[in-house]
């Protein structure tokens, strides 16, 4: 079941009435947000922060349960009238407001992104996931704090600085935060009046292809550190960024510090490689199975591995063995169409993997 | 089923076409097919939304009038308004979304495998019956059970017995009650009193339906009458009557699909081995389509155009209409029947032919 779709409240004699749609299908004509089984939210501020970014204020319904500082969500627009989502980190205080402040970066070709950048507005209602993730701060606040992010990675980060000051957090916080340039680095003004107001809080930026303006220069490297203050050592430390960023980070923590670092991985959304009809392995999730791809029909493939898969007309037209793709690329072996956009429904009796691809079947 | 003797000769068009005949003009119905998908987008899904908040609102309303329907205008108003919200719920949306027509939105709500409808069948065994069965064997005789969907001789090709004397009957009888019909159409209650099949294989079935019959009649049956207290039996009226219309329009529309003279049977000796370019062949000779206004078109669930329907059962219904200009002009290019007719000429002789098949020959 689609995460976006939380279990509904039961409401037996209500649903009888209201059956066989259910009483979402008849609140949602009157407000959209009145659903009781489903997140959503409605964009009730915009801000546009750099020129390649966009931030987003949230107010979901009552379905929400609210998130812990430096979990993710995800997020449901639909663009042309098909349904993408995406994993975006709110920016929000934990506990605060049920708020939550998104902030969506522009990538080059990003669909989502594009469009929330350029077409997002007060008013506008996006589907919303419960909140999600173990990169969180824990409970338990720790002594001192450590960050580093790089990118629009920040996002995490920032819930957790701005939840850790507005608490009053006696012990040291520290940012290393790396971005190409001064222009696009999202958060800038906010950063400086924090690190301005709050001595227990240290910032240390670099801008990779503008040395000389941050406090530091070049990538993540463990030089930077006596940056961040005497205690970084003993500081939980959380990272969130590029793959290049977080490697980096993991090799200096080693050696028996690993516990003390928290990880979030941070990959831009890029479409996925194109392999050819006999490459790659295909993952049937539910099934707990992996296989070579032969390039025939995922259809044929599932029952060649012995899996007992829904069927029918095995041209394409009854939509029986309809399964969601959770990634990879496939091709529709009538239309000759590709996709490789993640999590869509695909029918396996006419659909070829291209590469990795993983099904929930 | 073992097919008789008793054949009419087969009409000219019949296999009229060469093997490369039949390659190139399934070409072009693949060519048709391929350049709908890519025009897909916001305003079919402005559409069907559309015609869900259309049905949600006459349902409220419905409901909300027969609660009051010991006035008479409210009766015969919130008659007529629960009559055409459970029409549109079966034929435009129901029908149509469980075909997967609107499974590229990427929205669970409208997902072909998900969706439930306003009726006694539960949609499961309707999308096995309906999607698979029907509109992968259309019109083979001892395949497709909606050929007299098992209680009904609409073809010279099925053997006479003396119980298709009452064939008129029959008739009468499945169109009123329609709804449980189609409901007990994947028991296949024929074959199980014939020992075909056994009635333990059935008893999943048969405890689906009786579910779905339980809490259909829970609700028009008892819940929403008992709201009205003492004047109970007016909505109880009403609620019997919107099913009786349903039933009888949701008949009179689907027996105009494939039974008006002229449309075609076949036997499952000659569609044994056949290619893509015959199935589409074999489903534009057995499917008739209806002439008449956008909002008759609607009300039908564009099954009006079942031949574009049968052609392309996965596409947005709403673009049938304009693609079946082109269909025409195809099939006239190939020397193809294509059968349409106003609903009054069409039904005629559907029920000219029920009655001549209560004889034999």
């Amino acid at each position: 079941m689609s995460p976006l779709l939380n279990r509904p409240r039961r409401h037996r004699l209500l649903d009888t009435f209201a059956g066989p749609h259910g009483i979402d299908g008849y609140l949602e004509q009157i407000n959209p947000l009145f659903v009781t089984g489903e997140c959503r939210a409605e964009v009730v501020a915009i801000e546009r922060g750099t020129e390649e970014s966009i931030t987003l204020t949230l107010r979901p319904n009552r379905v929400w349960r609210g998130l812990r500082a430096g979990q993710f969500v995800q997020v449901a627009v639909e663009i042309d009238g098909v349904r993408h989502r995406r994993c975006y980190s709110p920016a929000s205080i934990e506990g605060r407001r049920p708020e939550l402040e998104l902030t969506v970066k522009r990538h080059p070709g990003g669909l989502v992104s594009t469009f929330l950048t350029e077409r997002a507005q007060v008013g506008m209602v996006v589907g919303l996931s419960q909140a999600d993730g173990d990169f969180h701060l824990p409970t338990r606040r720790p002594g001192s704090v450590l960050l580093i992010g790089g990118g629009s990675g920040i996002t995490p980060l920032i819930a957790i600085l701005r939840t850790l000051l507005a608490e009053g957090h006696p012990g040291p916080v520290a940012l290393l935060y790396y971005t190409p340039d001064p222009a696009g680095t999202i958060y800038r003004e906010e950063l400086e009046s924090l690190a301005a107001r709050h001595p227990s809080f240290q910032l240390a930026r670099s801008y990779t292809r503008a040395p000389g303006a941050g406090e530091l220069d070049g990538h993540f490297s463990p030089r930077h550190l006596p940056q961040a203050g005497p205690c970084f050592a003993e500081a939980e430390t959380f990272v969130c960024g590029p793959a290049a960023l977080v490697d980096a980070v993991r090799g200096t923590w080693a050696n028996g510090l690993e516990r003390r670092l928290h990880v979030e991985s941070f990959v831009p959304p890029t479409l996925a490689p194109l392999g050819e009809p006999g490459e790659g392995t295909i993952r049937f999730l539910d099934s707990d199975l992996e296989l070579d791809n032969s390039g025939a029909p995922l259809l044929e493939q599932a029952e060649g591995a012995g899996i007992e898969a829904e069927f029918g007309c095995r041209m394409g037209i009854c939509h029986t063995c309809t399964r969601r793709k959770v990634s990879g690329t496939h091709k529709n072996l009538i239309t000759g169409e590709v996709s490789a956009a993640p999590d869509e429904e695909i029918q396996l009796c006419v659909s070829a993997a291209l590469g990795d691809l993983a099904v929930e079947l | 089923m073992a097919t008789t003797t008793m054949t009419a000769p087969p009409p000219p068009a019949r296999r009229s076409l060469t093997p490369e005949q039949l390659e190139r003009f399934g070409e072009e119905m693949d060519a048709i097919r391929q350049r709908l998908l890519s025009e897909l987008g916001e305003r079919d899904a402005n559409y069907i939304r559309g015609v869900i908040r259309a049905q949600r609102g006459l349902e409220a309303a419905g409901r909300g009038l027969l609660w009051a329907g010991v006035f008479p205008p409210a009766w015969l108003a919130g008659t007529a308004a629960l009559s055409l919200s459970k029409i549109l719920d079966n034929m435009e949306i129901g029908h149509n979304v469980m075909h997967g027509q609107y499974e590229w939105m990427n929205d669970p709500k409208l997902s072909g495998k998900q969706f439930e409808w306003d009726t006694a069948c539960p949609a499961d065994q309707w999308r096995h019956s309906h999607n698979y069965m029907h509109h992968t064997y259309t019109n083979i005789v001892g395949k497709d059970r909606d050929i007299g969907y098992g209680v009904l001789r609409m073809s010279e090709e099925q053997p006479w017995t003396p119980y298709y004397l009452g064939n008129p009957v029959w008739a009468a009888l499945l169109a009123t009650f329609f709804q449980y019909g189609v409901a007990l159409h994947d028991l296949e209650v024929e074959r199980v009193i014939s020992g075909e099949v056994s009635a333990a294989e059935k008893r999943g079935l048969r405890k689906g339906i009786w579910q779905k019959v339980r809490r259909q009649t829970l609700k028009d049956y008892v819940l929403f009458p008992a709201l009205s207290g003492p004047f109970f039996i007016f909505p109880l009226a009403g609620n019997a009557t919107a099913n009786l219309v349903r039933n009888l329009w949701a008949f009179t529309i689907i027996f105009c699909g494939h039974f008006p003279e002229g449309t075609e049977e076949f036997s499952e000796e000659e569609t044994a081995d056949e290619t893509r370019g015959e199935w589409y062949y074999r489903q534009i000779l057995g499917s008739a389509n209806l002439s008449g206004g956008r909002l008759f078109h609607i009300l039908s669930g564009n099954l009006s155009f079942q031949i574009e329907h049968h052609l392309f059962p996965d596409l947005p219904a709403n673009r049938y209409a304009e693609i079946s200009t082109e269909v025409q002009e195809t099939c006239e290019r190939y020397g193809l029947p294509y059968n349409v007719g106003p609903l009054r000429k069409q039904f005629g002789s559907v029920v000219r032919k029920i009655c001549r098949l209560a004889l034999p020959g």
